[in-house]
């Protein structure tokens, strides 16, 4: 088509970035590239029924207990960060990964990856907010590995944190197992961790007391579980990718459709003017120290009131319940009384200018 | 947070959506250019909330999906010179050049930063003399005045290892080319708000008068777009053409003096090709001679770069406005958040983009369907 | 384009010759260069873009188009029902 008046309007676009044959920083996000990831590599190379569910933790019979276990890396930089450091993240995020099968955590084990030059003061600090973290959730770290590696070749501290605990109840509570009707019930604000981290980031830093929400949630999903026992069916702590990556992938697995209240959610005034201006969305920014809770409807107001009883459940919230309409949707509704889709992050969360 | 929350306010949205429906009859088709207004539509659902007979389109306000191949390719030639730290706004770390985009860079060892202020890259230019910074300059008008400040002040301080690769474009020449496609099927425009806080408002008076077609500048917040939907809709129904502005808290007739200063003593107009579009004349900006030491097209010569596009998507008809995002093919099946084909895909800002992440890759009626 | 974020300034000063300051966002604040709103004082309000703040919000201006947004919502009679009926649409 030709056009006398002004430039060619023709479509034009560049050629598609498919498969990149290399790991990108989005792979490590927690969204749409780690699951590609996964599917493309980590399940086709060791497949089985247990790998398979992809939950945060797996659930396997020895000699007649059900154990779970679970392993999860950790490295973030800055390595301490306001509300908390690598130490204390490495213990609370493992025992947190046992918590939402309901098991009861009991042992740890922590290799460390040290680089040379790391200052041996930055190590004790790491070792006493392990300690310190282990003994609270009154879980026992009992074997470790420490190796170093050359300057420049690792981030001056990456931990993998193993651990094993015990299931103690006939429940079943999986991702797969939410139902049209059940409740979505959220353990307090979002974007806490997320945002303490991008606060410490080299050109993103600001000013504010935004800190991480770090924390072992075994005794309130203890404290969930007394209260409504088998009407609790999904448990999840929505950590990279946030609460809108975990609810989407829960939706997926149960083959529901989720309907959610953008009013409902609590996200702190520190939270949100940093979210703003860097044009983040809080919906994916990560939590360490919140859970999500699918409830079916007639206890679900039990289990609300269990959480509110628990320390680290009193701004606990429903946010939203299951459907059976939209399967794998989520849907939202706006604040200001429209609608959006929340869908998964696909890659890391990037501040805009637009 | 003051001057925000409030207008996200239900129920005045409700109260506006209700006004709107009383004042229109017949149809139209309303441009909104300004991609943080695309996206504040999608995030709130506001379209959702409007009444059948009006026809938001997204036009092409989204510098990081205009930003032509061939500068991308510059940005990525220079990335991978050894001794180079580039800096760049978060939104182009994702946009594929002719081989791969800036992420990819960095996993082979580029050092790419991202960076909130332009004023950032000067902090690092001061930390590493022994390198060369480099600042990935995109923008509409609104973030000139800040990358113009950035080479403005490094000349003042005499920092010398920083430079600034520029890729500013202007939104009236498009909006201009847009109007006069024969294919054009706008009626309406909510003009571009903080766009015009810098530049003020006369060019698009110039528009108003040109094409006929009413414009009101609005703000991003959902109050504010359907405010001007508002003052657009009363103006088409009653057959006027008039240039308002909605967004009065925040800009003025004349627009920003002391901004406008600094970059005309910084930036000068040039011819510049749009991704999607084709070049249009006049529409963008480029450093002035006086700032030659801070080019770095200039510094790295980076000379021909042979750009590779193939035909597939149809980003430079949605750009205009002339299809939406669900009318391609592509969209939501081959072409991605991850696996984009083309600029609207790419950039969070650019319309495809939008859709997606807020669910528009499903036609309302056919959810269940569509999905596999 | 155009992600710019309303905040509060809270003081100024200058850094290498130029004038920035400190500014409010919900609940951080942010350096800001206040080069482009050298009127704006401790107290007031600007839009932020990029680190810059571009503009001063009007104060009379907002409230002005605020009461107008208000009256509009108060002209027609409120319905009853929930928005969209409860359910998301």
């Amino acid at each position: 088509m030709s056009d006398a008046s002004g430039p060619e309007m023709l479509g034009s676009c560049p050629v598609p970035l498919s498969h990149p044959e290399q790991i990108v920083l989005g792979h490590g996000s927690g969204g749409k590239l780690t699951a590609d990831l996964i599917q493309r590599f980590i399940l086709p190379a060791f497949s089985n029924p247990y790998l398979d569910r992809l939950d945060d933790q797996a659930v396997v019979p020895i000699n007649g207990s059900q154990l779970a276990f679970t392993t999860d890396s950790f490295v973030v930089t800055p390595l301490f960060f306001p509300g908390g450091d690598i130490g204390e993240l490495a213990i609370n995020g493992t025992i947190n990964d046992l918590a939402m099968s309901g098991a009861r955590p009991l042992y740890l084990a922590a290799a460390l990856i040290l680089e040379e030059g790391l200052p041996t003061s930055d190590l004790q600090r790491v070792l006493d907010s392990m300690r310190a973290a282990a003994q609270k959730a009154a879980v026992l770290l009992v074997t470790g590995d420490t190796k170093v590696v050359n300057r420049g070749k690792g981030d001056q501290i990456f931990i993998t944190t193993t651990g094993i605990g015990v299931i103690e109840h006939a429940l079943q509570i999986s991702a797969d197992r939410a139902r049209p009707g059940d409740k979505v019930l959220l353990s307090g604000s979002i974007g806490d961790h997320g945002m303490a981290i991008m606060s410490q980031r080299e050109g993103l830093e600001f000013e504010g007391t935004i800190e991480s929400d770090t924390a072992a949630l075994h005794g309130l999903v203890d404290a969930i579980l007394q209260a409504a026992g088998d009407a609790v069916h999904v448990l999840r702590d929505p950590t990279r990718g946030g609460i809108g990556t975990t609810l989407h992938e829960i939706a997926s697995r149960s083959q529901v459709g989720m309907e959610l209240q953008e009013s409902a959610l609590l996200v702190r005034d520190t939270v949100k003017g940093a979210c703003e201006i860097l044009g983040l969305d809080p919906l994916y920014v990560a939590n360490e120290g919140k859970l999500l809770a699918i409830v079916a409807a007639d206890r679900a107001g039990e289990a609300l009131a269990a959480m509110h009883r628990h320390d680290l459940g009193r701004e606990a919230r429903i946010i939203g319940e299951v459907v059976a309409e939209h399967p794998r949707m989520v849907l939202m509704k706006t604040g200001i009384g429209g609608s959006r889709i929340v869908d998964t992050l696909y890659g890391e969360q990037l501040p805009r200018i637009c | 947070m003051k001057y925000l929350d409030e207008y996200r306010d239900s129920r005045l949205a409700r109260g506006i959506v209700k006004e709107i429906r009383r004042v229109q009859r017949r149809p139209w088709v309303i441009m909104e250019v300004c991609g943080g207004q695309t996206h504040s539509i999608v995030k709130h659902g506001i379209d959702r909330l409007l009444p059948a007979g009006i026809e938001l389109v997204h036009g092409p306000g989204c510098p990081v999906c205009v930003t032509s191949l061939e500068l991308i390719d510059k940005a990525h030639a220079i990335a991978r010179r050894p001794g180079v730290i580039l800096c760049s706004f978060g939104d182009m770390l994702r946009v594929p050049g002719s081989e791969c985009d800036l992420f990819t860079l960095k996993s082979r060892g580029a050092d790419v930063r991202v960076v909130y202020s332009p004023l950032d890259c000067l902090k690092i230019a001061r930390a590493r003399p022994d390198k060369k910074v480099v600042f990935f300059a995109v923008g509409f008008e609104t973030t000139a005045p800040a990358n113009a400040m950035a080479a403005w002040h490094a000349k003042q301080q005499g920092i010398e290892n920083f430079s600034l690769l520029v890729s500013h474009v202007l939104v009236p020449p498009a909006v201009s080319a847009i109007l006069g496609s024969p294919h054009n099927r706008v009626q309406g425009f909510l003009g571009p708000g903080h766009v015009c806080v810098i530049m003020g408002a006369h060019e698009y008076e110039e528009l108003v008068v040109r094409f006929r077609v009413p414009i009101v500048i609005a703000g991003f917040e959902p109050l504010d777009i359907l405010e001007g939907i508002l003052m657009v809709v009363r103006q088409l129904e009653s057959g006027r053409a008039e240039l308002e502005n909605q967004y009065v808290r925040a800009v003025q007739r004349e627009g920003n003096r002391a901004a406008q200063r600094i970059v005309t003593s910084v930036f000068e107009v040039c011819d510049r090709k749009w991704r999607g579009v084709g070049p249009i004349p006049q529409s963008g900006y480029r450093l002035r001679p006086e700032f030659r030491a801070f080019d770095a097209e200039e510094i790295f010569k980076v000379g021909d770069i042979a750009t590779r596009e193939s035909p597939v998507c149809i980003s430079g008809l949605i750009l205009q406005g002339i299809k939406k995002p669900h009318d391609c093919p592509a969209f939501g099946t081959s072409c991605t958040p991850q696996n984009p084909l083309g600029a609207t895909m790419v950039s969070a800002e650019g319309a495809c983009a939008a859709y997606y992440a807020y669910g528009r890759h499903l036609k309302d009626a056919d959810n269940a369907a569509a999905l596999k | 384009m155009c992600l710019g974020i309303p905040g509060k300034v809270l003081d100024t000063f200058e850094v290498k010759g130029l004038r920035m300051g400190k500014v409010q966002f919900g609940g951080i604040i942010r350096e800001t260069c206040l080069e482009y709103v050298p009127e704006a004082q401790p107290g007031e309000y600007v839009v932020v873009h990029v680190g810059f703040a571009i503009s001063r919000i009007d104060e009379g201006e907002a409230r002005r188009t605020y009461e107008l947004l208000q009256a509009m919502d108060q002209l027609g009679e409120l319905e009853a029902e929930p928005f969209g009926g409860g359910r998301v649409q």
